[in-house]
């Protein structure tokens, strides 16, 4: 296959897959699972079937990816896919990563919105003297402790200092970012052993990372009246992080995955995409985190 | 060489599978697109026969036909399912087609990948229709769904509705990505990106702006849910959010969306009116900037929906100038197209009326867009019939027959039979006729002050509404005139030669017509 002129290698078309139409199936099944979940919680009952048809529907998904990843590896591994192949690949992996950073920006710009223009007028700033008569008592000031109608939306009691675990887990996110690169240096130099270790290294910071972070919204929730339903400052707060935290964790499984695959000894020196995609997503989550300690947790 | 031609045919053995399977499990672009281009017509049908439930209300003035709560269910619906169910399918299922056999690529970038694209589809469009049997009645909201109409306001069916709008908006973000992967990556050798048919290069454009808004419309869409159901309050003033807020992020994807809805149809225009111009496209080179131009501008006009709803001076003046400098780059486009016709050997056939009449009423609604983009003249227009005259001339003749002169130009080459042009003209002149006599009268009672989405009007509108109502119909029932067409191309007809047009070029026309399962496995080399 190698001395064949780049221009002239087969591009790949896979045969028939049922994997497309499992996955609308898992995704349809778990959005009205989810769906009757909520809307049966918000009416005051119980989840009812909603969490069992959920369930039902995460399953059919994880079913789906393990079975879809497989036929990739697999194919892979069968010499199948060519260098042009590998780049619709990168290509792909590229996109998806610009679309989850235009998901990011949707809520650093609601963020945003709302600390420079929306939070002031409500204030009374500017011209819009009339929305102050809605709650005239009310000041704007950020972190945002006492919300406009406190009888429904009670404020936190305080906000999470940037210096402790977020500063803590600003050093061990970079750090895994470091490891993880360390990871594909060893890689592409054919040191499997130090590969191995440095993505194990990798997955235990993100593991760590994830911990700290279910600790201080614990601490959130339980000492600082911090929540969901504390107003804009809780809502941004926690849409930004718990987003992150879900990319993290999402993250992590798939270095998991990679960690097994190194280790069952999948990967060459010159042919890794999988790993180098990985690798990319972390980078990505690490660099929205820089943005949610600035702009969340320091600013 | 022959050897390795052998070798890729050896490789490409799997022609279709037989049966229903065939089209749940393909990974072929051509039987991708076509599921794309049925559910959307299916689509079109449906929202429009929500159109003709509002146009028969609207018939008279007073309640006659349905209740306002079921009218207002009619118009949100309506509108949902004509963007994202019939013109965003209907260019993703043309891409799909066209686009690997305009570069000469063998497939999309992603087979897989592209099947999952679609077949969301039907998942979250079932999911969508589902909501208006449930308790409390389908979306009411307009299709804009304004917090907090759509959240605190809303009925309980809206959970699922913002779950239906994350799974199409998955879909579009794949098939976006495909695309993008299929231009960049599958060319021909030769084919350099100032060779490629406009119809590629709008839709290169129109992908990136997919994969820049959809994720935002899907950020909306998850702070309706948490206000709703987790007690968040970013579209609540009384936990310091802002319901205003919510007309930001949706803007801003809501107006690269009308640009994804029309910048395919920019580019198939200007492959077909060249081909029966017999004269090459004036100014490709501007046309591929002024895209580009259109594309780079619709991330600075959002705030031009929201001119009454109270934002600063210096925005109402920013937003307004931003709005009006978009009309640079389209003018440039309108000023090509009627140089491409300038001294061209012209015919009209069915594409070329389509094409012909795009130009002409695309440009209409062009003009009115810009009497909304002043901020002072909106004030009187907004939220009028006038704007909704405005969207449907630049969706209806602009988005919808750009896809219907598609389908007829490229008709010969899906079916390898020609369409029955009498038919087809016939087709052309009723949805002419119907479509101006719908939309144009809404102009005057809009200027006269009659407002949108209301089921009941002043007596002094009663008769254009009723004129509005006939072309309605007569527009309506002519689509089934379409799908006849349709239909009756694909059991039979003339043959189609590989290339059924004198002035068309391009390597589509270069495969046989019909063209085989799998084309372009050895990439055709392009001069």
């Amino acid at each position: 296959m190698a001395s064949h002129d780049p221009s002239h290698e087969i591009y790949y078309v896979p045969p028939q897959s049922k994997w497309p139409i499992v996955g609308s199936l898992g995704l349809l099944v778990t959005v009205f699972g989810a769906g009757t979940m909520m809307n049966n919680m918000s009416a005051g009952s119980d989840g009812g079937i909603g969490h069992w048809v959920l369930l039902a529907g995460l399953l059919i998904i994880a079913y789906m990816m393990f079975g879809w990843f497989s036929n990739v590896v697999t194919e892979s591994r069968q010499g199948l896919y060519s260098a042009q192949m590998d780049r619709s690949f990168r290509m792909g992996m590229g996109w998806f990563i610009f679309s989850e950073v235009m998901f990011f920006a949707a809520f650093f710009g609601a963020l945003f919105y709302v600390r420079m223009l929306a939070g002031p007028w409500l204030g009374g700033e500017g011209h819009k003297a009339q929305t102050e008569m809605l709650w005239p008592e009310f000041e704007f000031v950020w972190p945002l402790l006492q919300n406009p109608d406190p009888a429904i939306f009670p404020g936190p009691t305080e906000t999470i200092s940037p210096w402790q675990l977020p500063l803590i887990n600003t050093i061990i996110l970079i750090s895994s970012s470091v490891t993880v690169t360390f990871a594909h240096h060893a890689l592409r130099a054919a040191k499997r052993t130090a590969l191995t270790l440095w993505l194990l290294l990798t997955v235990v910071l993100a593991l760590i990372f994830l911990t700290l972070q279910i600790m201080e919204y614990i601490h959130a929730y339980n000492d600082l009246g911090l929540t969901l339903d504390s107003g804009i400052y809780g809502a941004t707060f926690f849409m930004l992080t718990g987003f992150h935290g879900f990319h993290v964790a999402m993250g992590t499984l798939i270095l998991s995955i990679i960690l097994i695959r190194v280790m069952k000894g999948h990967f060459t020196p010159d042919n890794h995409f999988g790993f180098e995609a990985a690798a990319w997503y972390w980078h990505f989550v690490d660099v929205v985190w820089v943005g949610l300690f600035i702009f969340v947790y320091v600013v | 060489m022959s050897a390795v031609i052998d070798h890729h045919h050896a490789d490409h053995a799997h022609g279709p599978a037989k049966g229903l399977m065939r089209w749940v499990l393909t990974t072929n672009h051509k039987d991708i697109g076509s599921m794309y281009l049925w559910f959307s017509f299916a689509m079109f049908l449906l929202g429009g026969s929500m159109a003709m439930v509002i146009r028969a209300e609207l018939f008279q003035p007073g309640l006659q036909l349905v209740q306002p709560e079921f009218f207002n269910q009619m118009t949100t619906t309506h509108g949902l399912i004509m963007v994202f169910g019939a013109v965003m399918p209907a260019f993703v299922g043309l891409a799909n087609w066209m686009i690997p056999l305009m570069i000469g690529a063998p497939d999309m970038a992603l087979p897989r990948m592209n099947n999952f694209s679609f077949w969301l589809l039907p998942a979250a469009f079932g999911l969508l229709l589902s909501t208006l049997f449930m308790e409390g009645g389908g979306p009411n909201f307009g299709w804009t769904f304004y917090a907090p109409l759509s959240t605190t306001y809303a009925p309980p069916s809206v959970t699922f509705f913002i779950f239906a709008i994350h799974l199409a908006g998955i879909s579009s973000i794949m098939g976006a990505i495909n695309i993008i992967a299929t231009v960049l990556n599958l060319r021909a050798p030769g084919m350099t990106l100032m060779k490629m048919p406009l119809f590629v290069w709008t839709w290169l454009i129109t992908a990136f702006l997919l994969i820049a808004v959809m994720p935002v419309l899907a950020g909306a869409v998850t702070m309706m849910l948490m206000d709703i159901h987790f007690g968040t309050s970013f579209f609540n003033a009384a936990g310091g959010g802002d319901p205003v807020m919510f007309q930001h992020i949706f803007w801003f994807f809501g107006h690269p969306e009308v640009y994804i809805m029309i910048l395919p149809a920019f580019g198939a225009v200007s492959m077909i009116i060249p081909a029966f111009s017999r004269k090459p496209l004036f100014g490709y080179t501007s046309m591929v900037y002024a895209t580009g131009a259109i594309a780079f501008l619709s991330f600075a006009v959002w705030a031009h929906h929201m001119f009454t709803v109270g934002i600063p001076l210096t925005g109402e003046l920013f937003f307004m100038y931003a709005t009006m400098l978009i009309a640079v780059p389209t003018g440039v486009k309108v000023f090509n197209w009627v140089s491409t016709m300038f001294r061209g050997s012209l015919t009209f056939e069915a594409p070329m009326l389509f094409s012909v009449a795009f130009v002409i009423l695309f440009t209409i609604g062009g003009f009115s867009g810009l009497m909304l983009a002043m901020a002072p003249a909106d004030f009187q227009y907004h939220d009028t019939y006038f704007v909704v005259a405005h969207f449907h001339y630049v969706l209806v003749p602009g988005a919808i027959f750009g896809i219907f002169a598609s389908a007829y130009y490229w008709l010969p080459k899906w079916t390898g039979f020609m369409y029955d042009e009498v038919l087809a003209k016939t087709h052309f002149w009723m949805s002419f006729v119907g479509m101006n006599l719908a939309f144009f009268p809404m102009h005057f009672v809009g200027l006269a002050g009659m407002p949108r989405r209301i089921p009941d009007y002043n007596m002094m509108f009663a008769n254009f509404n009723m004129v509005s109502s006939v072309g309605a119909f007569m527009f309506g029932a002519t689509q089934l005139l379409f799908l006849y067409i349709v239909i009756k191309c694909i059991r039979g007809g003339p043959k189609a030669a590989a290339n059924p047009w004198e002035g068309a070029e391009g390597l589509e026309w270069t495969v046989p017509s019909p063209a085989p399962y799998h084309t372009f496995t050895t990439p055709p080399e392009v001069k």
